[in-house]
């Protein structure tokens, strides 16, 4: 391609992580381009989140590099890294909210606590009411974690990572254990995420139906919902990854996807059925 | 065959390095103060009932026992002397921080080991926060504080429980146990002693609890195992920090 490539927001630059003797990840690279969309498959112990950890530097490598924005998470110290920390957004597995902070002060907290973030006093309220209001769950503030359900969970957990407006977020596994209703719901909410703020997206999953809507539905923010993305109005380009036992087997479009013979690739593919 | 010794030297290694963490975080910002005056309510105010209740019944069944022993020798008179060296130099320290371990080195345990394995360490790393200042130091300066402190409550209520008994079962009056409690101690010797072993206690109370919290792995199974492990190891610490101190202070005074 002739034109000039977008600046790169994160690289693997052959990484490998050990627990225990074992390869979590082993010689893992790619580089993910702003506005870029990357879903990432694998099966169970894949490798999957610790990739993403190893992404916010929550992880160091045994070997390798891992460059965010330009800078080299692996030589910063625990302090140095709150700063790069505060420009990737993450949703954890199981959401992660602090159980003893109200809905409200959770989605505050990076708000609050990032010292890179300069957020003056009185605008936090409005912030989080707003950040709140686009995961659909104004009124919620003073309720605890426990009094949600997994599904309310998992959106204030993403109004948590967004809240902030970084350019680059972290999503592992947004739809594990939830019903297919409040999946479509919570990947809706990714795409208008996406779409809305323009941010680059890494997106951990084992369902083939979520990297499949990530990719190919677009959202409409005059209409309010998804719509299918043809290929002229395609908002951001979604590049497939897939995982196994730690090593990057796949990296490329949708297309090469499900043209691959891989028994192992051509798995996640079958799901969609 | 060596494996189980390396095992020991790196845990024992991790715990002095997040011990040391957390009290140089002591010093440096952000200082989180509402969280250590939660954890003094906690850990201070909470233990308050026990450790008066183990207090009151512990000197009281130290001068019942000790005024049969003194019987022998025609000195029960001297059951509030017994009775003062013994929670003051021993009781007192060792008691309190026994029952605040079990209470609070477990509940530490528990609380970081869920926050552990449902990722909420992870993600307050994320959003901008060190997990040993947040969590470990108030913890520390708390039960610092509050220890020593409640050693103080438990020694004058044991002190009071001998008093109900020499007062109702060995006939002593008022003037003479109280006389005898308040010149048994050695000054400033037994009080230095009395605080500095709880003061020790609370670190390694509050510390064992966030160790063991800390490195919870293995979902809600680990958890009991994190909270079990960390009563089990300062509840021996305790001990045998309280001979090595109880060996420094019988050296220097000779008492």
């Amino acid at each position: 391609m002739a034109d000039a490539s977008p600046p790169s927001v994160l690289c693997f630059d052959h990484v490998t992580v050990r627990f225990e003797g074992s390869d979590a990840l082993a010689d893992v690279s790619f580089e993910a381009f702003e506005g870029e969309s990357r879903v990432i498959l694998g099966a169970a112990g894949s490798g999957k989140t610790v990739l993403l950890k190893t992404a916010l530097g929550l992880v160091r490598p045994d070997a390798g590099r891992v460059l965010a924005f330009g800078r080299d998470l692996t030589a910063m110290t625990e302090r140095e890294l709150f700063e790069i920390r505060s420009r990737i957004g993450m949703l954890f597995q199981e959401s992660a909210l602090f159980d003893s902070l109200t809905i409200e002060e959770n989605v505050a907290y990076p708000l609050q606590n990032q010292k890179s973030i300069q957020c003056p006093e009185n605008e936090v309220q409005p912030r989080v009411d707003q950040a709140l209001e686009f995961v659909e769950l104004a009124g919620t503030q003073e309720k605890f974690p426990s009094e949600l359900s997994g599904g309310m969970r998992r959106r204030a957990a993403i109004a948590r990572a967004f809240i902030t407006n970084p350019p680059l977020i972290l999503y592992d596994s947004p739809t594990a254990g939830l019903d297919p209703i409040t999946s479509h719901t919570i990947i809706a909410l990714l795409i208008k995420e996406r779409d809305l703020r323009h941010t680059t997206t890494l997106m951990v999953t084992h369902r083939y139906q979520d990297g499949n809507l990530i990719a190919n539905f677009r959202y409409n923010s005059e209409q309010g919902r998804l719509e299918p993305a043809s290929n002229g109005n395609r908002s951001a380009r979604t590049v497939f990854m897939v995982l196994h036992e730690g090593r990057l087997v796949f990296e490329g479009g949708q297309d090469r996807l499900e043209a691959s013979t891989d028994p192992y690739i051509s798995k996640f593919v079958k799901q969609r059925v | 065959m060596l494996a189980p010794l390396i095992q020991f030297v790196a845990s024992a290694n991790d715990f002095f390095v997040l011990t040391g963490r957390a009290i140089r975080n002591i010093f440096r910002t952000p200082h989180y103060g509402d969280d250590v005056f939660t954890q003094m309510d906690v850990i201070g105010v909470g233990s308050l009932a026990i450790v008066s209740i183990t207090g009151f019944f512990g000197g009281a069944v130290m001068a019942l026992q000790m005024s049969k022993a003194l019987a022998t020798y025609g000195q029960v008179s001297k059951t509030g002397t017994i009775v003062s060296l013994t929670l003051v130099r021993e009781f007192g320290p060792v008691l309190t921080g026994l029952m605040v371990a079990g209470r609070n080195a477990s509940g530490i345990a528990s609380e970081l080991g869920s926050m552990k394995v449902t990722e909420q360490i992870d993600a307050m790393r994320a959003l901008g926060t060190d997990p040993v200042q947040k969590l470990v130091t108030p913890r520390l300066i708390a039960t610092c504080v509050m220890l020593p402190l409640l050693t103080i409550i438990s020694d004058f209520i044991g002190m009071f429980g001998g008093f109900l008994i020499a007062m109702v079962f060995l006939g002593l009056s008022a003037k003479l146990y109280w006389t005898s409690v308040w010149q048994a101690l050695i000054w400033p010797t037994d009080p230095i002693q009395g605080l500095l072993k709880p003061l020790v206690f609370a670190v390694v109370i509050s510390m064992v609890g966030c160790y063991f919290g800390l490195r919870t792995t293995g979902g809600t199974q680990g958890v009991g195992r994190s909270t079990t492990q960390a009563v089990v190891a300062a509840t021996v610490l305790i001990f045998i920090l309280d001979l090595m101190l109880t060996k420094i202070f019988v050296s220097q005074t000779g008492a």
